[in-house]
């Protein structure tokens, strides 16, 4: 407690010492800011509480369906802001064993009269499914490019995690398509064209 | 060692510099308090109209006076002005006032860093306030700036708005620095830290938490300004980031800061409700403590304003709980204060009716608050004005009505002059019913479902909002009656003794009336 018999004399030094402690502080908490984008993309990965599913899945065990249970599947596709491209799912849903993969289509199609390239980023509902749901293959996984009219039907192949919290009985997967522009590295062409300040 | 500070004292500084350089170059504690009060009330009157043109816009449904696009850069310049501009720097000016006069120190510990972090306000300002005349208009998206409405959809005045929101933290955290190296470094000899007044206490607390905080909140916009000048995806989807990381970021340092904003205030009603109640204040270490706990507390409840987000049921409770926990040491001060009215030889003068009005009100305030909590019920409150009635009723009967409980209670200090009782009253009663009047309905509103941020309603709501905004006009016409209640006291008025208060403790008291330039050159003894 030596601040306890402070006076004006000690004060300069003492200055000195409480600005130092306050100004690591202030670094400090200013990198923890910084430092929250990964801590909660990991704590987003660790958890899967914000519905974004994992990437490619491998597992070495042979899986083998439990078929005496059936889990829907719902599938959505929509457009991010911007994007003109036609994006849907082929089926809407389907009933899966846990453990047994399956292959399901999204057609996409670009009728704009330019090559565009699109990236689907996928979301899962309930959140809580998310760490049960497995990708093996998935064309969300790239960057898709369409020529000018071009359609394309895009797969992709999961597998429903055989420790599916029993009450779940329903997964409901969607992707958002967005305008990645015209090549790959054009990303910023797409923010000039969405950022605009119309609120009407 | 005294007859060292004494020649210090004689050998410079007599008084006050001459002309503007007095104000543009002081260091004098007393000087820059006074600017960040006159700073913060001419913020708080900008901010104020701007709440007049959103309350004469909702007056009646459909649109009669301004464009919803100018409405929105109403709402957001509104809450942001009110909330830097002026609850923050209304404190920071106390502070500068109080603090060295409280502890029996000479100055702050930094004049010369006090007088930066002074002018760096109206530059913050002047720049947020030039985004309403540029092109695409003001901020729009709220004072919150949720992103992607702030990058994305954003004006392109955000950038302005992001290095304002930079300098302002520069200043509020060269202000906390400031604080905490005086109240650590020049106490008087003898004060101990449980030997502190409450506003000393609770302005250092506030201060940890401003350098807690306000680097997160740089931090945040940094990424905004690199979403959207850079190409950086840190909440942007499309390129692998997240918005709701954004509301995280944002709300660990939003909740922390409406700490920032009551605290203080806390400090201060602790100090005038045991002068006008003529006892010491019940449970002083309980307050110091509770304190210490509501701060702590608020770096863990962030996500309570996003329950809506899509939390999953753990946190929804984790965050539910540890919210409702903060109504314990919330609960403890206000028995204390009100232990400390009872049996009390009371009496009202103005700077005790904003205090009991301040217990009374925040109580209110709190406990909706309590209400918004539940996580199941939040579901139907969030983001109506439901919502707009809880922060209105914490900020405005709480910290606003601290700042003119303060203000009162120190003015004969800081002007030598007794204010005029009998204004200072009715400039009272009028804020008291016009603020009911403007704040409470909007509780009904809210809860009938009207949601917030809108230039225009359904029909059902027409009578409660035709009620809130005579409310608020009343309200905000009596805010210049205190103007000219102020100008009066300090052009003349009773002479003010030393001790005006017959109750009051502190070493304030203990100096004559206006304090001297200079004052404690040598240090008082605390025994």
């Amino acid at each position: 407690m030596a601040e306890q018999q402070a006076n004006s004399a000690g004060a300069p030094k003492g200055n000195a010492r409480v600005v130092g402690w306050c100004m690591v502080s202030v670094v400090g908490m200013f990198a923890f800011g910084f430092a929250m984008v990964p801590l909660y993309d990991v704590f987003c990965e660790i958890t899967g509480i914000n519905g974004k599913t994992g990437g490619r899945y491998e597992s070495t065990e042979v899986a083998e369906a439990d078929v005496t249970r059936t889990v829907k599947v719902q599938f959505l596709a929509s457009n991010g802001p911007g994007m003109t491209w036609k994006f849907r799912p082929v089926v809407r849903s389907v009933d899966v064993h846990p453990g047994e993969p399956t292959t399901v289509n999204f057609y996409a199609e670009n009728p704009t009269s330019e090559p565009m390239v699109g990236q689907a980023v996928p979301s899962l509902a309930p959140s809580e499914g998310t760490l049960y749901f497995h990708k093996t293959e998935c064309f969300c996984f790239n960057q898709q490019p369409l020529e000018a009219g071009e359609s394309t039907e895009m797969p992709l192949i999961f597998i429903v995690d055989k420790d599916l919290p029993a009450h779940i009985t329903k997964l409901t997967l969607s992707y958002t398509l967005y305008d990645q522009g015209k090549q790959v590295s054009a990303a910023q062409n797409s923010r000039k064209e969405t950022t605009t300040n119309d609120n009407g | 060692m005294s007859a060292v500070a004494d020649t210090h004292a004689q050998d410079h500084h007599h008084g006050p510099a001459k002309g503007i350089s007095r104000w543009l170059l002081t260091t004098n504690h007393k000087d820059i308090g006074s600017m960040y009060l006159i700073f913060s009330f001419t913020m708080f009157l900008l901010g104020g109209a701007m709440a007049m043109v959103i309350r004469a816009e909702l007056f009646q449904p459909g649109l009669q006076i301004v464009q919803p696009e100018f409405f929105n850069q109403m709402t957001t310049m509104h809450g942001l002005i009110m909330v830097f501009g002026a609850v923050m720097p209304a404190f920071v000016g106390l502070a500068n006032w109080m603090l060295p006069l409280m502890i029996g120190a000479p100055d702050m510990a930094l004049p010369r860093m006090n007088n930066w972090s002074f002018w760096l306000l109206p530059c913050a300002f002047l720049i947020l306030v030039s985004t309403l005349f540029m092109e695409g208009g003001a901020p729009n998206f709220g004072w919150t700036f949720y992103a992607p409405l702030s990058t994305t959809y954003g004006p392109p005045s955000t950038t302005f708005f992001i290095f304002a929101v930079h300098i302002m933290g520069v200043s509020s955290i060269m202000g906390a620095i400031n604080v905490i190296a005086t109240i650590l470094n020049m106490r008087a000899p003898g004060m101990t830290l449980m030997k502190m007044p409450l506003f000393v206490w609770t302005w250092l607390i506030t201060a940890f938490l401003l350098i807690a905080v306000m680097p997160v909140l740089a931090g945040v916009v940094t990424m905004m300004l690199m979403d959207i000048n850079f190409g950086t995806s840190f909440f942007d989807a499309s390129g692998g980031g997240d918005p709701v990381l954004f509301q995280h970021v944002f709300w660990f340092f939003g909740h922390p800061e409406v700490y920032i904003m009551i605290l203080p205030a806390f400090g201060a009603v602790s100090h005038i409700i045991p002068a006008f109640s003529r006892k010491p204040l019940f449970g002083y270490a309980s307050m110091v403590y509770a304190v210490g706990a509501i701060a702590l507390l608020s770096f863990v409840v962030w996500a309570h304003h996003m329950f809506t987000v899509g939390i999953p049921i753990v946190g929804q409770l984790f965050f539910m709980y540890a919210t409702m926990l903060i109504a314990v040491p919330t609960g403890v001060k206000v028995f204390n204060w009100v232990a400390t009215m009872f049996r009390g030889s009371l009496t009202f003068e103005a700077p005790m009716l904003f205090s009991v009005a301040f217990v009374i009100l925040f109580t209110i305030g709190g406990f909706s608050g309590l209400m918004l909590a539940i996580a199941p019920a939040d579901f139907q409150y969030h983001d109506t004005y439901f919502v707009v009635a809880h922060f209105h009723y914490v900020l405005v009967p709480g910290a606003i009505f601290g700042i003119f409980a303060s203000a009162y209670f120190w003015l004969p200090k800081w002007t030598g002059h007794m204010y005029d009782e009998t204004l200072a009253k009715t400039h009272f009663w009028l804020s008291f019913v016009g603020m009911n009047l403007a704040f409470f309905p909007m509780h009904f509103l809210g809860l009938a479902g009207m949601p917030r941020r809108i230039p225009d309603y359904a029909l059902q709501f027409a009578d409660f909002n035709m009620v809130s905004s005579v409310g608020a006009f009343m309200f905000g016409a009596t805010q210049l009656l205190f103007l000219f209640i102020v100008v009066k006291c300090i052009r003349g008025g009773k002479e003010a003794p030393a001790k005006p208060w017959d109750g009051a403790e502190g070493l304030e008291w203990t100096v004559p009336s206006p304090a001297p330039y200079h004052t404690f050159a040598t240090p008082p003894v605390v025994k």
